[in-house]
């Protein structure tokens, strides 16, 4: 088997050596790469979670982290349920995945107590422990991303196809130390633990209870060198003073388009980093990565992208290779690849001067600081409102996240607004919209239009910025 | 009209309408320290493009987002002149 396709991840631990001092370090405490490989967090115990289909769902990101070198190769399928996701999904993702235990360092679940027949309290620290270690099957690892309305989409992959763009010799291990603001169980977190894991260097992770600063600091402390976030993370890292604690030499983006203005940004704060940003998703894998400093991407990357086939077809990225999901979970899932194994990303792209811009999605999809929001759920929320006939949601560029959700609304007849109680009106609209919104959602924005393009077919004419 | 009134208003109604409790607006207030998150931020933007009828961040690729609450409000009063 080769390197790039461990058997396990904690073969691949035991693999990477132990020759050097590396730990993960989470906000309140730090695991030695020695105490992974002979300790457990599980009491010994994840040997009788053999074949079983696990979520695990802890408030602590460290703890997460342990306890996927205790499961991967034991469990038949490890959930990993992000840290700030609402626990009001935990029931559905039971029930989708089939979930037989649930690995957790939480007492308390609220009114969303999972039904199963394991529950496995993890502890908060290592113990050194002897069990039976062998890994007997191909874990299925499944990522949770958010869904069209409602409940996220349970997305499967492998460890071998997490792990396809990585190579595990590529760095020097004494020399490196990566961190990420993403949580590691979303996929471009996962993305940077398991590089970690596999290559043998440090990772320090974040906390969602830290500050921006204290979290730069610590990574500072620490001597990072790698460190990866979506262009809104970078946004905000450069709203801290602490930003310049931390000098890395290498800085990556991914999970949402990067643009000119925060690739210049970064470039004036760290000159001395090799800058990349990389087109990725849960559902494609890791596509490639861009490292000239300017957004989209040159057209050779299309042809000159090893391991990967690229293609632009109806004006959409559509990616295939060994590192893109398997499949959805659960009942009535829709297919991830196409007949020939083609992810369609829905991510517009425009050719101009042979460079790839990136010009918005094909669905409509306004992406908030990393977080998806589709315009058509918010609509329906604006169109309940007595005042309101009609709307459009769509994307505003915004210096801070990226995009912000604005609407254009057209209102009922007897509610046109006079220019006094425009704003009020404006006001309220919002109002009603929080009370049922998550607050990315809500529209920071509304504008009174008196018309909306309709397409031939009778639908809202979603312009793609 | 008066930029920083116009921006201390924005700050206070944007921190009410999402339960954020907000620290006194000084000028040396570190914007991260203000209460207010990345979201917040994202709609005062909005907001005063609305009102100041222009986006001092679109108008450069090299702005950088102000640090302190005192570098945002000059941020607003150079394109506002």
């Amino acid at each position: 088997m080769s390197q790039s396709n461990p058997s396990s991840l904690w073969n691949a631990l035991v693999a990477s050596g132990d020759g050097h001092d590396s730990f993960i370090g989470g906000a309140e405490a730090c695991a030695p790469r020695s105490a992974l490989v002979t300790g457990s967090i599980l009491d010994g115990r994840a040997d009788e979670l053999r074949g079983c289909s696990v979520v695990v769902v802890t408030a602590n990101q460290l703890t997460a982290a342990l306890t996927l070198f205790e499961l991967d190769g034991i469990a038949r399928r490890i959930i990993l349920y992000p840290g700030e996701l609402t626990l009001d999904y935990l029931p559905f993702v039971v029930d989708a995945a089939e979930v037989d235990a649930v690995v957790s360092d939480r007492t308390t679940f609220g009114s969303n107590v999972p039904h199963v027949r394991y529950f496995m309290p993890c502890a908060h620290k290592i113990v050194p422990q002897n069990y039976d270690r062998s890994g007997q099957c191909q874990t299925e690892w499944v990522l949770l991303t958010s869904g069209t309305v409602g409940p996220p989409k349970l997305v499967v992959h492998t460890l071998s196809s997490l792990t396809g763009v990585i190579r595990p010799n590529q760095s020097q291990p004494g020399n490196v130390v990566w961190s990420t603001f993403y949580d590691i169980r979303r996929y471009g977190g996962l993305q940077i633990f398991l590089r970690a894991t596999l290559t043998g260097t440090s990772l320090i992770l974040s906390s969602p209870e830290e500050s921006t600063s204290n979290f730069l600091a610590r990574a500072g402390a620490h001597g990072v060198t790698h460190i990866s976030g979506t262009p809104s993370h970078w946004r905000r890292a450069l709203m801290s003073p602490s930003i310049r604690l931390m000098s890395p030499e290498y800085v990556r983006l991914s999970g949402e388009i990067a643009d000119q203005a925060i690739l210049n940004q970064l470039k004036t704060a760290y000159p001395q980093a090799r800058l990349a940003h990389a087109f990725a998703t849960t559902e494609a894998g890791v596509a490639f990565e861009v490292n000239d400093g300017q957004s989209g991407f040159p057209a050779t990357v299309v042809e000159q992208t090893q391991n990967v086939e690229i293609k632009i077809e109806d004006q959409t990225l559509r990616i295939r290779s060994s590192r893109t999901a398997n499949r959805y979970l659960g009942n009535h899932a829709p297919e991830i690849k196409d007949a020939v194994g083609f992810v369609d990303t829905r991510d517009m792209v425009e050719l101009r001067n042979g460079r790839y811009f990136f010009v918005g999605r094909r669905d409509g999809i306004i992406n908030v600081g990393g977080i998806k929001v589709h315009p058509e759920e918010v609509e329906a929320v604006i169109n309940q409102h007595p005042s309101v006939r009609m709307s459009m949601v769509h994307a505003k560029k915004n210096p801070v996240t990226g995009a912000i959700v604005v609407a254009d609304v057209i209102l009922s007849a007897s509610a046109t607004p006079q220019e006094s109680n425009g704003n009020e009106l404006q006001r309220e609209i919002m109002h009603f919209c929080r009370q049922t919104l998550s607050s990315y959602k809500v529209p920071a924005m509304i504008n009174f239009v008196s018309t909306l393009p309709i397409s031939e077919s009778g639908k809202i004419a979603r312009s793609n910025a | 009209m008066n930029v920083r009134s116009e921006i201390v208003s924005q700050f206070t109604q944007v921190a009410q309408e999402n339960d954020k409790q907000l620290a006194p607006l000084e000028d040396n207030l570190e914007l991260l320290a203000s209460g207010l998150d990345s979201l917040c931020f994202a709609v005062v933007v909005v907001r005063l493009e609305g009102t100041f009828g222009v986006d001092p961040f679109s108008n450069s690729e090299n702005a950088h987002f102000p640090v302190t609450f005192g570098e945002f409000v000059r941020f607003y009063e150079n394109v506002a002149k």
